[in-house]
């Protein structure tokens, strides 16, 4: 079993590990995932890459769950590997060293959620414009909607709750 | 497998190697060539017709080759990840056929499919048989249209008439079944939301039969055509283990020679009951793209055929009432079934706790959606993995040392949507 293997590797830096409608899933320690995807890749032959991306949970601390998804072509299996980062600042490493198509999809998270992934070669926004302020895929960054100022409101010192999502 | 062979050179000995002195491995930008009146910026683009939509490339140019280049996208980033996280599961499904809206049959049941898999809902045969027959027409659709704006910015400029000629019959197809022509939004959890109209398939045999001389027609026109050799042979070429690295996916990989198609590897809506091939490349350059993409058209008609000779009679639509709304003749009869029907139309349905990723082989490639539930009746976080965003990635990689004409044969082999890569 990939988990069993896992688990005797890297001891208690795989905190938990879960099988949800077939999808396997392991959460690790953020100073552990490089270590994890080398040996993913090198051992166990995970070589394609899917997609990385991070869940916002605000009631949560660490706030935020990055995901990196990858597959094995040869062996027909997916890992989702999980990780987290906590505010002000979260960050996570990069594994682009490991697998370099998760460039982009790391840029991609860090513009729309703010993480930022240390070690990567350019991390620029991607889909928002450079000069852009804010990650609009948290949870706590408003979609649409305009403010609407009340008679009694004034503009300066307007609360977001005026803001009518 | 069958196997995509290259002509052996009908035309003598093909373009001389390299006519323009040294290629990209001679590293012809030395450190004395750094000043910077050496190069000049070019800006390709946001609105260049050779992008097929909005993207921007900033490229470094020595005279005609290109010394560098960075792709810029996002100029049709509409925030349908956001969007998603806002509305049910059975209103988010008119949003993923914008995304990707040269195959919009195929994003739908790409985002249905997670949601099915999160609530564990079987669906029907006859349902999966519809959904078959959409998303291959939607694939040959594509390819179609590829084709004839690939050729048409190398200079085809006949052959664009003669493929939205042929995409016009499957945009009837889907208009007779769904009444739009595009953004058909025909999926719903659990089945599908209408039955094939009377004379659908009459009308989708005549196209069958009528397809293979189209392509035929194609092939003559293009695949001996020395031009479209010279201009794709061994351009832009990815080896099986760089389009692995890259994360290329879709016509793109196995044109470098990996047989991964999601429709063999992990059959989906029946497909393991069809017969068909996935065809391969070899080299992995433009012209393979080429090959991998008409081949395709021609397994996919095979699929429809199999699909119209097997279809199964019965429902379209599951009876799991936790999805499904209750049928019509219930609702003049049964308050229940109302107030069901209420519950479901406004609120929706709801979905347990977890996370799945599902997905599809679409024109492009493998389409995920990564769902994340809290529980609710709306997704808490919707990712989608677009296969265009991944095949544009390695452009900066690809273009390196390539003349400038070239760029624009290498964009037009990659097939990406735009909405695609934004989204």
């Amino acid at each position: 079993m990939l988990v069993e293997r896992l688990g005797n590797r890297f001891k208690q830096a795989l905190q938990e590990s879960s099988d949800f409608r077939g999808d396997l899933s392991i959460v690790v320690e953020p100073d552990a995932v490089v270590d994890v995807a080398r040996y993913l890749r090198d051992e166990e032959g995970f070589d394609y890459f899917l997609y990385a991306t991070a869940v916002d949970w605000p009631a949560r601390e660490p706030r935020f769950t990055v995901v990196w998804e990858v597959r094995s072509l040869k062996n027909k299996t997916r890992i989702r590997i999980k990780t987290t980062a906590a505010m002000p600042e979260p960050h996570v490493p990069t594994l682009t060293d490991v697998w370099p198509a998760a460039n982009w999809h790391e840029r991609e998270t860090w513009d729309l959620l703010g993480i930022k992934f240390d070690g990567h070669p350019d991390l620029r926004r991607l889909l928002m414009p450079q000069s852009w302020e804010g990650h609009p895929l948290r949870k706590d960054y408003v979609s649409f909607g305009e403010p609407v100022i009340f008679s009694d409101q004034k503009l300066e010192g307007l609360e977001p709750d005026a803001i009518r999502g | 497998m069958a196997e995509t062979r290259i002509a052996q050179e009908p035309f003598g000995p093909g373009p001389a190697q390299e006519p323009f002195g040294p290629g990209p491995t001679q590293e012809p930008f030395g450190p004395e060539h750094e000043s910077p009146t050496d190069w000049i910026e070019l800006n390709m683009g946001p609105q260049h017709p050779s992008t097929h939509g909005v993207l921007r490339v900033r490229l470094k140019l020595d005279g005609e080759r290109v010394r560098d280049a960075d792709p810029d996208v996002g100029y049709l980033h509409t925030g349908f990840e956001k969007s998603f996280e806002e509305k049910t599961y059975t209103q988010g499904i008119t949003f993923s056929d914008r995304m990707d809206y040269l195959a919009p049959p195929i994003n739908n049941v790409g985002f249905v499919m997670s949601v099915e898999k999160l609530i564990g809902v079987d669906v029907p045969a006859r349902a999966q048989a519809i959904r078959v027959m959409m998303m291959e027409l939607a694939r040959i659709a594509s390819h179609e249209l590829w084709l004839g704006t690939a050729g048409l910015d190398l200079g085809v400029y006949s052959g664009f008439f003669y493929a939205w000629r042929d995409r016009e019959l499957v945009l009837d197809l889907n208009e007779s079944y769904s009444g739009v022509r595009m953004m058909t939004s025909f999926t719903r959890v659990g089945g599908v939301a209408w039955d094939l109209p009377e004379g659908w398939i009459d009308q989708l045999q005549r196209f069958i039969d009528v397809m293979p001389g189209r392509i035929d027609d194609f092939e003559a026109m293009l695949t001996d055509n020395p031009i479209w050799h010279q201009r794709l042979q061994g351009i832009g070429a990815l080896s099986a283990q760089e389009a692995i690295e890259t994360g290329v996916t879709g016509p793109m990989l196995r044109a470098s020679g990996v047989d991964y198609d999601v429709r063999k590897a992990f059959p989906y809506a029946g497909y393991e009951q069809y017969d068909f091939q996935v065809p391969l490349g070899t080299n992995g350059d433009c012209f393979d793209r080429y090959r991998v993409r008409v081949q395709e058209m021609r397994e996919s008609l095979k699929i429809l055929q199999q699909v119209v000779d097997t279809l199964p009679a019965g429902p379209w639509m599951t009876t799991d009432r936790k999805v499904a709304l209750p049928p019509r003749s219930e609702l003049s009869t049964s308050m229940e079934s109302v107030i069901h029907h209420f519950r479901l139309v406004s609120e929706g349905f709801k979905g347990p706790i977890g996370d799945v990723y599902a997905f599809v082989e679409s024109p492009r490639g493998e389409l995920g959606f990564y769902l994340v539930s809290d529980g609710t009746n709306k997704p808490y976080r919707m990712k989608v993995r677009p296969p265009s965003f991944c095949n544009l990635q390695p452009l900066k990689k690809l273009v390196q040392g390539v003349l400038l004409a070239d760029v624009i044969a290498i964009m037009g082999s990659m097939d990406f949507i735009l909405g695609d890569v934004d989204r």
